[in-house]
């Protein structure tokens, strides 16, 4: 029984909406590029940004933890996520959640950092293309013109009717990371797929 | 849409913050030292003051921090926002009000200066050159020939395209047009202008305008897709368009509406709504500068007021061509801005497929709603030209004078062949001309002022007759006017008939102040133009052009360009000056005169708004009944309330009240303007919200199972939950007594992941459950679960669910289904508001975890064969407490918690491995019979346990011991959430509703959720006493009966008590029972 569970690969939130976002990113002919980023580690982290453990942490992770308000840092293949004022989302590749939990912990010491494995909690839409924006601004309130929302920013906002954590990536053409809670993940991939209709 | 400045995040719109009430309302210190007064006074009473308010606001759906605002209660305008905890800080005074036209004196106009008022929108100079051939006065003869069978289309004017013929039916007959035509411009080529028929009287309407201020030629449009009530001088005309004539009321489609519909959002730096000449000098100041420029017009071409008199169309061009060249310039054809909100938030919608008709495509939306959030906005929306009222002013073809103009100039259309002109004011005269030019027979123009200046010898060295001093007093003619009767201005004798097809009007000039209006500006009354002019505004907005009031075209054209250069200056910009055109010296202007019911007309009604029918004598009887605002007659008359909003008859009626009040217009003021400016349809506004999209829908990683495995889903807030699983054509009652068996006699299970999950962690999170909850919880051992309660500071019930100790300093909350963002809310606001000092962190996992409930006897059995490594006994795993494993392989938190009265455990696994733990729960307990049961089945199984759902069997009006949960309600904490109000009167009232179970006394009874209980067998007369009312009801496997759980007076000491169940026509008798109906000694919880 448990070898059989063990040999099931895991299931990520959109795995079957996985094909109509690669038809729709063939027929736009590379005009919006979706796609679900499976598994990214993601780990919640609340401390004191004034406190000691904040170097602590910027320490151990080798970046120092963006204090200002919606902005990104990236080190590596780590992205650390401004979500408030003690508070960061870290994003890393699959499988290193436990591995950047216990980092995170040991470095704080006794000082009182939160530290939850939240990866499964959302996941990540890659939203890219030339008409990435135009996309989003369906349902988007925010400024996402490159001036007020290029690179290296990031915001809690809402698109569609669901909440949402909306990055910009650093890389030209890189588009955006939409990461989504998990239950909303199939309406909202539902959304672009409706609003990305007249691109493709 | 207000945009609430985020202390952290910055300005953002409203719907991502939540209110929070008065600010700086402090928890008391000690509340069992307030009396029951003192506190109320801190339960419920607020202030509630005109002004300054410090209130609490949430940034709900961006960084979570709640923060205080000092909001202006009267303006909604927030003057300053600051984080928790910090003093209110001397609050900015209130923006200030603007003048809509500042720095005038910079706005000199390139032509020779003139006085103010009664010019018109432009002249007849600089005009086309004459390019039909036929010469002044061409007459019928050289017209009725031209254009294939148009007898009233000009040869050679306007900017329809001959090339493109379309062909388009009309009240069942088939007309042609071209691309370029509006609906009503071709019926007018076709020598229809009978367009409808009026919505009381039934007196036959024409065509009375060219634009959206149309009041008569409201069509339905029958195909491609039916569409009720557009004006026919806003349908660009497309091939196969099918349209009918109405008598003044629509039909709404039976059929859904096939099309798209959706919206986008946009910010900019400048918005300028119109392009007309004034509009387009804004534009064209503000495009190379860099600054993010929307330029909005309801048009399919730039140009507005210049498309109808075919001047400075070069200009126009070339402009169009400059800003399509810049992108930061966004340029919006076919577009109406229709609403002005708050912190320059503006709707407007986009036409982007209907002049396609058939050939739109199916990917493209067919209208779009804009969301644009401008930093400034310069309102460039024109003018309208008012009518007069006179007897029989009604008639199909009596037309605006501007309106006449601009289809002859924009569509190659006369609207008549022989026509008269009234007029209070020069504008008309430069119409007169340029009809006489392009070969109408202008009779005579009749001027209600006795002299009339310069433009008058103009039209009498063109060789038309001027009657000043004159008004119209009637006219003749059913279809279509065929006689005008003029009569010296106040008088009834020395009258003179004159025969004409086409009576032109115009009473002044409008300006379309109801944008300025909506963004809470305010209006005042011109003298010299005789109308409301934008006056100040609190936003950041300009008015330019002849929405402003200035009619003259050089010095429209001049403020545009420094409205735009302001706007984009202050944003930080360098605006460059536009070239302007050269505008051709005006004759001298004549002061208009301010008329709006023609005095002495002769008998027949006189029409203030032709939409509704409403004549001088309706307004009459209405300030006869002793109306003395028009807000008030308009409601009593219903004048202005039609769905052309009044554009032609709002000023008018305001005169003609005015004038039967015997007060100044300017006293008297308009209506009020509301969004949206032209009609929108609910398709439109709904956009993609609709069907599946409606409203999200949340899912756990098991629903594909749910679904193949043919389950019906129940909506639990947002979420899709199994409602339960029929099997081979059974009902919900069968599936359901079903699925209760098999949890009750051998194993069942269910999918619990929507159950809310908050990872609470710091040193003091045991000090902040203790606080919340009204039980304790830091007392909780690490490994061990509790059950607990929060309530309200009125102490009424608000949530309730388990509390995991994962840790020494963590704990693992769970909520209702329903309920999870309340409840994290809930515990930030206290955090951050009120105890700002502990050391803890909330954060949502809900998604985290996926939980699988497994129920009943047999459920030891199946967990022990796929977690080889956790002891199972009762002994090794008692009752609420939980343990780390793996299960079927899986990394499990499993925990021994019963919803049921069944031995019970909820496995806890990430969602990704979700499906293979469910796939080897049903395998493994297969041999016993495994069952998945839905939320109908959770809900029987518990109710016969007496549980309550919070929301389903409480309404925020019940306290824990009113569930006779005392035992859940702390004694020992010197304070928590709640606490105070238990010791209120009302609290400890002896009448309190009390939860009970409901035994009818035939086993088969069912009683309804909702129904009333009453005392006695007969219903005595009205009000009729009610003891209180089922809140759940079931019938069960396990007692093989129905039963109910209800909210009784006084229930606990009523039970064994019978009652009596209104049902249909029936009393049911019932008798009133305990709560826990099933297993009352919990025998069944180990195993």
């Amino acid at each position: 029984m448990a070898d059989t569970a063990l040999a099931a690969p895991p299931r990520s939130p959109l795995s079957h909406a996985a094909d109509r976002l690669a038809v729709a990113t063939r027929t736009s002919g590379g005009a919006v590029r979706l796609a679900e980023l499976p598994f990214l580690a993601q780990i919640n982290v609340r401390l004191d940004a004034k406190g000691a453990a904040a170097g602590a942490v910027g320490l151990a992770l080798d970046l120092q933890l963006p204090l200002e308000p919606n902005s990104v840092v990236r080190a590596g293949e780590l992205t650390v996520l401004w979500l408030g004022p003690d508070e960061w989302l870290l994003v890393g590749p699959p499988g290193s959640e436990r591995d950047l939990e216990s980092r995170i912990r040991e470095a704080a010491g006794d000082e009182t950092v939160s530290v939850i494995d939240v990866s499964a909690q959302r996941t990540t839409l890659l939203v890219a293309g030339p008409r990435a924006r135009d996309l989003l601004a369906h349902g988007c309130a925010l400024d996402l013109h490159p001036r007020a929302f290029g690179a290296g920013r990031c915001a809690q906002t809402t698109l569609g009717r669901t909440q949402v954590v909306l990055v910009a990536r650093g890389e030209p053409r890189a588009g955006f990371w939409v990461l989504v809670r998990s239950s909303f993940a199939g309406y909202l991939a539902d959304w672009l797929l409706d609003a990305a209709t007249e691109y493709i | 849409m207000l945009l609430i400045q985020c202390p952290w995040c910055g300005p953002r719109d409203e719907a991502e913050f939540h209110y929070g009430g008065q600010a700086h309302v402090p928890y008391p210190e000690a509340p069992a030292a307030l009396s029951d007064e003192e506190w109320a006074r801190y339960l419920f009473f607020r202030d509630n003051p005109k002004g300054p308010f410090a209130e609490r606001w949430s940034h709900a759906a961006g960084c979570r921090r709640w923060f205080n605002a000092v909001r202006d209660t009267s303006t909604n305008e927030i003057l300053a926002v600051y984080r928790a905890g910090e003093e209110r800080p001397v609050t900015a005074e209130p923006r200030s009000a603007q003048p809509a036209r500042p720095a005038f004196e910079d706005e000199a106009p390139s032509g020779p200066k003139r006085g103010p008022g009664g010019a018109a929108p432009s002249g007849v100079e600089g005009a086309a050159p004459l390019e039909d051939g036929t010469g002044r006065g061409g007459g019928d003869a050289s017209i009725s020939g031209s254009a294939a069978g148009h007898p009233f289309r000009h040869p050679t004017r306007g900017r329809i395209d001959r090339d493109a013929p379309l062909t388009f039916t009309f009240d069942g007959t088939e007309y042609q047009g071209y691309r370029g035509d509006t609906l009503a411009s071709a019926l007018l080529a076709n020598g229809v202008i009978e367009a409808g028929t009026s919505i009381k009287l039934g007196r036959p309407r024409g065509i009375f305008s060219a634009g959206v201020e149309e009041p008569n030629a409201v069509v339905q449009i029958e195909a491609p897709f039916p569409e009720p009530m557009l004006p026919a001088t806003t349908v660009e005309l497309y091939d196969g368009l099918v349209a009918t004539s109405l008598p003044g009321q629509g039909r709404l489609a039976t059929e859904p509406d096939p099309a798209r519909y959706d919206a986008v959002h946009a910010h900019c730096d400048l918005l300028v709504v119109g392009a007309g000449p004034a509009g387009l000098a804004a534009a064209a100041a503000a495009a190379r500068s860099g600054a993010r420029v929307i330029l909005a017009d309801d048009q399919p071409e730039l140009g507005g007021s210049l498309l109808g008199t075919a001047e400075h169309l070069d200009w126009v061009a070339e402009v169009a061509g400059r800003l399509e060249a810049e992108s930061e310039v966004r340029v919006l054809r076919r577009t109406t801005v229709f609403g002005y909100y708050d912190d320059n938030h503006l709707l407007a919608v986009e036409r982007r497929t209907n002049h396609l008709g058939a050939d739109a495509p199916d990917n493209v939306s067919r209208e779009r709603v804009w969301r644009i959030r401008a930093r400034r906005v310069v309102l460039a929306t024109g003018a309208h030209e008012r009518s007069l009222v006179f007897a029989d002013n009604d008639r199909p073809g009596v037309m605006l004078a501007t309106s006449a103009r601009t289809h002859v100039n924009r569509h190659g259309v006369l609207p008549g062949h022989h026509a008269v002109v009234l007029t209070t004011n020069d504008s008309a005269y430069a119409a007169a001309l340029d009809l006489h030019t392009a070969g109408v027979d202008i009779t005579a123009i009749v001027d209600t002022r006795p002299e009339a200046g310069e433009w008058a010898e103009r039209a009498r060295s063109a060789g038309i007759e001027v009657l000043t001093g004159h008004a119209v007093i009637g006219t003749e003619g059913e279809a279509r006017v065929t006689a005008v009767t003029v009569a010296p201005y106040g008088e009834s004798t020395g009258q003179r008939e004159f025969a004409a097809d086409l009576l032109l009007v115009s009473g002044g000039w409008n300006p379309v102040a109801h944008l300025f209006s909506q963004a809470g500006g305010k209006l005042r009354h011109d003298e010299a133009l005789g109308s409301f002019v934008p006056d100040t505004c609190r936003q950041a907005v300009e008015v330019a052009g002849s929405a402003s009031g200035v009619l003259d075209l050089a010095t429209a054209l001049a403020q545009g360009a420094a409205a735009g250069t302001r706007a984009i200056e202050a944003e930080g910009y360098t605006a460059e000056a536009p070239r302007l055109p050269e505008t051709a010296a005006q004759p001298r202007q004549t002061p208009p005169m301010h008329v709006y019911v023609v005095p002495r007309a002769s008998d027949g009604p006189r029409f203030v708004d032709l939409q509704r029918d409403v004549t001088v004598d309706d307004l009459a009887r209405a300030t006869g009944a002793g109306m003395r605002s028009v807000e008030h007659t308009k409601r009593y008359t219903t004048a202005g309330t039609a769905n052309d909003q009044a554009k032609t008859s709002g000023i008018l009626a305001s005169g003609v009240v005015a004038e039967l009040l015997g007060v100044d217009i300017s006293a008297l003021g308009t209506t009020t303007f509301r969004p949206p400016y032209t009609p929108v349809s609910f398709a439109t506004l709904a956009g993609r919200d609709r069907g599946a999209l409606h409203d999200p829908i949340r899912t756990t990683t098991l629903h594909d199972w749910h679904v193949e495995h043919g389950a019906l889903f129940e909506n639990v807030g947002q979420w899709k939950r199994p409602w339960y699983y029929p099997r081979n054509g059974e009902d919900m009652e069968a599936a359901v007594l079903r699925e209760c068996a098999a949890a009750r006699d051998s194993v069942a299970f269910m999918d619990a992941s929507t159950l809310g999950k908050i990872d609470v962690q710091g040193p003091d999170a045991g000090v902040l459950l203790d606080r919340l909850y009204t039980n304790m919880m830091s007392t909780l051992k690490v490994g061990m679960i509790r059950y607990g309660v929060m309530c309200r500071p009125d102490g009424m019930v608000f949530d309730d669910g388990t509390v995991i100790r994962t840790a020494q300093d963590r704990f693992l909350v769970t909520t209702t289904t329903g309920n999870a963002a309340a409840v994290l809310d809930w515990m930030e606001e206290w955090l951050q508001t009120e105890w700002p000092e502990l050391k803890v962190h909330c954060t949502s996992v809900t998604e985290q975890w996926a939980t699988v409930a497994l129920v009943g006897p047999r459920s030891r059995e199946v967990l022990g064969a796929l977690a080889p490594q956790l002891a199972v006994s009762n002994d090794d795993f008692p009752f609420m407490a939980w343990r780390e494993t793996t299960v079927a392989g899986i990394d499990a938190r499993v925990c021994r918690i019963s919803f049921s009265g069944e031995l019970a455990y909820e496995i806890n696994v990430s969602p990704w491995e979700a499906l293979a733990l469910w796939q080897a729960l049903y395998e493994a307990g297969a041999p016993y019979g495994i069952t998945p049961y839905g939320t109908e089945t959770m809900h029987v199984l518990r109710a016969e346990k007496g549980y309550p759902i919070i929301g389903q069997d409480t309404d925020g009006t019940v306290t824990p011991q009113d569930l006779g949960m005392s035992w859940v309600v702390s004694k020992k904490k010197p304070d928590f959430i709640g606490k105070r109000s238990y010791a209120r009167a009302d609290a400890v009232r002896p009448d309190r509703k009390h939860l009970v179970g409901l035994l009818p006394e035939d086993p088969q009874d069912f009683l309804p959720e909702g129904t009333h209980l009453v005392a006695d067998s007969v219903l005595p007369a009205p009000p009729v006493p009610m003891l209180g009312h089922v809140t759940s009801s079931y019938r069960s496997a396990a007692l093989g009966r129905t039963f109910a759980l209800a909210l009784i007076k006084s229930g606990r000491d009523r039970i064994g008590e019978r009652l009596y169940a209104p049902v249909g026509d029936r009393l049911v008798p019932v008798t009133v029972a305990s709560p826990v109906l099933y297993d009352p000694e919990g025998a069944r919880r180990d195993g």
